[in-house]
């Protein structure tokens, strides 16, 4: 199974998802056709098409279960797909592991830094084992180092480390080696608001400082927003695929969230009196309208039904989930930890 | 230079293309060699070394696995001597349990180096290394050495002691034994790595090792003589592979003792297979055998885990 081939297979295709964007080209750092994986009985990702164009920051967008870390373990050659083909750096994922795993840097939800060793002795140990030429190990060291700001933690160990601190020191790792492709699995989960900020800061000074593709997967709507394309994945599948912008675009609409004493009693209400189909979602009654700030003074003279509070918000990409998949990213969240037991189970064996 | 700590300062010296932080990064995309046998053996290396620098940050590890050795030397050794002495023809019994105690103290450590691949799995740092570019053969070489090395050491400070239990310091002895521990260690790491790639929860492995451990050392004649043994504790006792580790071992010591040939007779009888007298040099060859053989199903088992 060589590049070649596996790049006909791409080009051949019929038909990619039109919305998103044209067929997958060869220089396209990544890219996938009909990628799927399954656990026995369970379909973790199923038959996935979409390609990240060079320096890109690409992102993965759904609730944890929805096959985004699948996703990523396959292009990063740690799972075998089931199906389908992906091309990481031109290379395939499974005929050319070792050439794919030249190419990308890996940040992944844990940890996985020595805890016993200082910051510089882990880079040391990366650098031995991706056979770094020597000379320019000393080098580089100091220049990750001092991208995230760690230089002069060096000498310390790891187990000193803050969370913030250690995810910063996997950021650098990541890129010691000069790959062509940074993937950065939940890079920001379980750190608190402020880390998160600078953990993104430093992705985007690495966005301006290296010529990079980063593939990144994030369950936090507002952090897809520093992303050049996202991809919506839910339940093993890409529902939709575009830029923030865009895909905000076509929601069009403002979104309106009401308290009330009887959420189902106004839901009909709105039905009947403005045609509009609300939903229940985060405990709240919530519709989408075109306006929403004019629409307000109607629907407290209209609706006939008592309201204690009320919010409207332009248009995010929470809003583009739920028009996407029918219900918020919490809510996909709650429901999908069924599905996440069940994986977590099959994939211990 | 690999990861030791003193290499990075000077060699890291500001050069002029990279100034302090700030401004520009003149990052020029570092070209990965593609695979390569050198490639290979500096992976092998970088995790040797890795074992070394976390058995030197551990200095509590050190000495409890020393503990356990010397309370068989010296308090069950003195504790039994009295009842024993009728028949060790005027040995004394910390004498005769030495060579076993050399095993031991490999044993436990070497045991300890395999645990840690438990404990890289659970804590994610085994992930680093099964994403790097070497073969997965190279990562599990790397630590059995390593586990090998730092068994070594602890045998080493076992050596030393030999004074006190009235074995001279013979340098042929003292290389004999240190090859024999290499040896035995870096098959016990080997069998430690195989269970590894099964069981991935610390506590089930230390379980399983203790299962595994303690009946193999008691039964391999570590603190008995192997001739004039019950049936069944014969046929356990040819079967159990320590046996062929301690057994050359405690040759190795009373070679270089001054003691009658009753005693000789009676402590170090040897390991016979029907009645055959089995060489030294086979029985070693028995525990490298092993231990590659154990070596092997653990790189295959770890090339297929995902």
């Amino acid at each position: 199974m060589g590049a070649d081939q596996a790049i006909d297979g791409v080009d051949l295709r019929p038909d990619l998802d039109a919305r998103a964007q044209a067929p997958a080209s060869e220089g396209d750092a990544v890219s996938v056709v009909g990628l799927s994986k399954r656990y026995g009985e369970l379909e973790a990702v199923r038959g996935i098409d979409f390609a990240v164009h060079r320096n890109e920051t690409f992102g993965f967008l759904g609730p944890n279960g929805a096959g985004k870390s699948t996703t990523i373990n396959m292009l990063c050659t740690l799972v075998r797909p089931s199906g389908g083909r992906a091309l990481v750096a031109g290379h395939d994922v499974v005929g050319e592991r070792d050439e794919v795993r030249r190419n990308i840097g890996l940040v992944f939800q844990d940890s996985t830094l020595d805890g016993y060793l200082t910051a510089e002795q882990n880079l040391h140990l990366h650098a031995e084992l991706y056979g770094m030429p020597r000379q320019s190990v000393a080098v580089r060291l100091r220049q990750v180092l001092e991208m995230v700001e760690l230089w002069e933690r060096r000498k310390s160990l790891v187990n000193t480390f803050s969370g913030g601190m250690k995810r910063r020191l996997e950021i650098a790792r990541g890129l010691l080696h000069s790959p062509r492709v940074l993937f950065l699995d939940e890079p920001t989960v379980g750190l608190d608001p402020q880390t998160r900020s600078s953990i993104w800061s430093y992705i985007t000074r690495l966005k301006r400082e290296e010529q990079i593709t980063i593939f990144l997967t994030t369950h936090y709507m507002d952090e897809a927003e520093y992303c050049d394309r996202i991809a919506i994945m839910d339940h093993g599948e890409i529902v939709v695929m575009d830029t923030p912008a865009a895909l905000k675009e076509s929601v069009g609409k403002d979104r309106v969230q009401i308290q009330t004493a009887d959420p189902h009693a106004a839901i009909d209400a709105l039905r009947q009196k403005f045609g509009i189909d609300a939903r229940l979602a985060e405990g709240a009654v919530t519709f989408g309208v075109a306006s929403g700030e004019q629409f307000v003074p109607r629907l407290f003279a209209e609706l006939g039904l008592p309201i204690s509070t009320v919010s409207v918000s332009r248009p995010s990409l929470d809003d583009v989930f739920m028009s996407y998949t029918g219900t918020t990213i919490r809510d996909a969240e709650a429901s999908s930890t069924d599905r996440m037991r069940t994986m977590a189970r099959l994939m211990r064996h | 230079m690999a990861i030791g700590s003193s290499s990075a300062p000077k060699s890291s010296a500001p050069r002029d293309s990279s100034p302090p932080s700030r401004g520009r990064h003149e990052i020029a995309a570092v070209r990965l060699p593609s695979r390569s046998l050198r490639g290979e053996l500096r992976a092998i290396r970088v995790v040797w070394r890795r074992e070394l620098i976390r058995f030197s940050r551990d200095r509590l590890r050190i000495v409890t696995s020393l503990v356990q050795p010397f309370l068989f030397l010296f308090i069950l050794g003195t504790g039994l001597s009295t009842i024993a002495s009728a028949g060790t023809h005027g040995v004394d019994l910390r004498t005769f349990v030495y060579p076993g105690v050399l095993c031991m103290a490999v044993m436990f450590t070497a045991m300890f180096s395999a645990a840690s691949i438990v404990w890289d799995r659970e804590f994610g740092f085994m992930r680093e290394m099964m994403v790097a570019p070497v073969r997965r053969s190279s990562i599990v070489l790397g630590k059995c050495l390593g586990g090998a090395t730092v068994a070594a050491f602890q045998g080493v400070i076992v050596i030393a002691i030999a004074g006190l239990v009235g074995v001279p310091y013979v340098p042929v002895m003292i290389l004999e034994i240190l090859g024999l521990q290499l040896l035995l260690a870096f098959s016990i790491t080997a069998f430690g790595v195989m269970a590894a790639a099964r069981v991935t929860q610390m506590q089930s492995f230390m379980a399983l090792t203790q299962m595994a451990i303690m009946p193999m050392y008691f039964i391999s004649g570590a603190l008995f003589p192997v001739s004039g043994l019950p049936q069944w504790l014969t046929i356990l006792n040819r079967i159990d592979p320590l046996t062929y580790a301690v057994d050359p071992m405690r040759r190795a010591v009373f070679a270089h003792l001054k003691i009658s040939e009753a005693a000789r007779r009676a402590l170090d009888p040897g390991v016979t297979w029907w009645g055959w007298h089995v060489p030294g040099l086979l029985e070693a060859g028995v525990v490298a055998i092993l231990g590659v053989g154990m070596l092997i199903v653990g790189i295959i088992e770890f090339s297929r885990v995902e």
